[in-house]
């Protein structure tokens, strides 16, 4: 067993234990943080796979930051666990089903000719200036122009929909305009009188 | 080296030996990183302390010295506070969830030391020369916010719980204008790699640098992180008027110190980030006799500190700023600009060559 080897299962045990632990975790703070470590081992096995652009991207984009806000949300959620468990023997058939059939799908593109290990070969090793990063993106920007243009717009349009569907302007806030403020002027402000001083009877 | 290298091999066989030999070295060097870093740390909270006593026309600390001697008379204040916090009892609250209480601090340090891996110090020392080098850096400092968003939690105390609320919210949204600053970075320089960096740069003088075409980014940039690292006039996640001391109320003694180590470490990176992709890194202001004869890797530090004293003049300056205001000057303000400087230097680059050949535009564009 090489180094290589050790790496990779001791990132694949890790992966493994902590999304087990993701749905088996009580409180949902501990199965959030779990799914984090799963994310992160997961870069870390795409790393063994040379391909350190999408690995160093699912950290910064996921671990960085979805996950961070999904953190955000469920601390301050605090959700109910019994309501929640309620109706699991109900649904138990369903789920097995649908958990079966992913399992079947999977092993038919794993255990089949096409994907198996033999017709796989070992990604070929790189120079040591082979950039992965460049490679990715002169594909994208190139060959594959369209799909990723038409993935750009699709998010835009989901973003433009999320914030129009939650947008509601308040009448009763009170907000104050930065620019107004900035050019507030003493003379605004302040009137100087000059008054001459008074007795008192 | 060649022999401990051999005689790693004879020690271990020829599979193990480069192996272990590759790990043992690795540690050497990170712990020739991590020391002096923690060593800048310790010295740059006296500085802080200095500079703003100073400011406000006081002497700050000047009791503690080593051996007696008079002159040292303030140096050994961080040694005597670190000595203090190690002795001090790390408080863990009844209602606390003890397990991430005490992960906390070490899930913010881990990130700020681990961010250090792929820094070049001068074209030959660096621990990590990876090809996505700037890319590996925001994702380290993107993870930074799970020990103070844990903190808060886990404290089970209201006003660290509205700490890492604040905390939170304002790190992933500096994060983005962070980003596309740096993305005008990547346009100039056609790399990701922090060596490459700098010496896209190279030309002769300062006026080579990214810090000219690229001014606005910089100020994005460098404002962004004094947002990121929580630091005055950003530093609402703490706000000791408002909310006590935030996400760190609850801890005390070393535990507290490791926030505390982790927030400078932060602040020393992105002032050495900032003047490795913007001031030139190990590069000399001008090519010439006087500034040549200055090692690289002192230029450095001198930029380094030269953008650390920005932090504490602005801890001295500036008051703090109001929640919603941040976030407008986050949103509404800086992504606005990368946006539009990205735009317009994406058309520049796309002028035909006789431009880019040309006087003012060549200096960068190579």
């Amino acid at each position: 067993m090489s180094f290589q080897d050790i790496t990779f299962y001791f990132f694949a045990t890790v992966l493994v234990a902590s999304a087990l632990g993701v749905i088996t975790a009580r409180n949902p703070v501990h199965a959030a943080l779990l799914l984090v470590l799963a994310f992160f081992t997961c870069a870390g096995l795409w790393l063994l796979l040379q391909a350190e652009f999408l690995a160093i991207t699912l950290v910064l984009v996921y671990v960085g930051a979805v996950m961070g806000l999904f953190l955000f949300v469920v601390m301050m959620l605090d959700p109910n666990l019994d309501r929640l468990r309620e109706g699991f023997w109900k649904w138990f058939p369903f789920g097995a089903l649908l958990a079966l059939v992913m399992a079947a799908e999977m092993a038919m593109v794993l255990m089949g000719r096409k994907f198996s290990i033999d017709q796989m070969p070992a990604p070929p090793a790189r120079a040591a200036d082979y950039s992965n990063t460049k490679e990715l993106g002169r594909l994208i920007y190139t060959e594959y122009v369209y799909a990723f243009e038409l993935a750009a717009v699709i998010l835009l349009v989901a973003i433009v929909a999320a914030i129009a569907l939650t947008l509601r302007r308040r009448t009763s806030t009170r907000f104050l305009d930065p620019s107004q403020q900035v050019k507030v002027k003493r003379a605004d402000r302040v009137r100087m009188v000059s008054m001459p001083s008074e007795k008192k009877e | 080296m060649e022999y401990a290298q051999q005689l790693f091999g004879q020690f271990f066989g020829t599979e193990w030996g480069p192996a272990l030999f590759t790990l043992t070295k690795n540690l050497a060097l990170i712990v020739a990183i991590v020391l002096p870093l923690l060593l800048g740390v310790a010295y740059l909270t006296l500085a802080e302390r200095k500079i703003i006593a100073f400011m406000q026309i006081r002497v700050g600390p000047n009791r503690v010295t080593f051996f007696g001697i008079p002159w040292l008379a303030g140096w050994g204040q961080p040694i005597a506070d670190a000595v203090k916090a190690l002795m001090k009892e790390i408080i863990i609250p009844s209602g606390a969830n003890k397990f991430l209480f005490i992960m906390a601090p070490i899930l913010t340090i881990a990130p700020a030391l681990a961010a250090w891996a792929v820094v070049p110090f001068s074209p030959e020392m660096v621990l990590a020369d990876i090809n996505a080098g700037l890319l590996y850096i925001l994702a380290m400092t993107s993870m930074g916010v799970y020990g103070v968003i844990i903190a808060g939690w886990a404290s089970n105390s209201k006003y660290a719980f509205l700490g890492a609320m604040r905390s939170a919210a304002q790190v992933v949204s500096y994060e983005l204008a962070m980003g596309f600053a740096l993305v005008c970075v990547l346009m100039l320089s056609h790399s990701l790699n922090l060596g490459d960096i700098v010496k896209g740069q190279e030309g002769g003088s300062f006026i080579n640098w990214y810090l000219i075409p690229l001014f606005p980014m910089f100020l994005v940039y460098f404002i962004s992180g004094v947002a990121e690292t929580n630091r005055a006039p950003f530093d609402v996640a703490e706000g000791e008027s408002e909310i006590v001391a935030g996400f760190h109320v609850e801890y005390s003694g070393m535990a507290f110190t490791v926030f505390f180590l982790a927030e400078y470490a932060n602040m020393i990176l992105v002032a050495t980030l900032a003047s490795l992709i913007f001031l030139g890194g190990w590069l000399p202001p001008l090519n010439v006799a006087p500034f040549t004869l200055i090692p690289g890797f002192i230029w450095l530090l001198l930029k380094i500190a030269f953008l650390l004293f920005f932090f504490l003049w602005f801890r001295a300056t500036f008051p703090r700023y109001r929640y919603d205001q941040i976030m407008r000057l986050g949103w509404k303000v800086f992504i606005p600009i990368t946006l539009v400087w990205i735009v317009l230097l994406g058309a520049v680059m796309q002028l035909p060559p006789s431009f880019l050949n040309a006087f003012p535009l060549n200096l960068w564009f190579h």
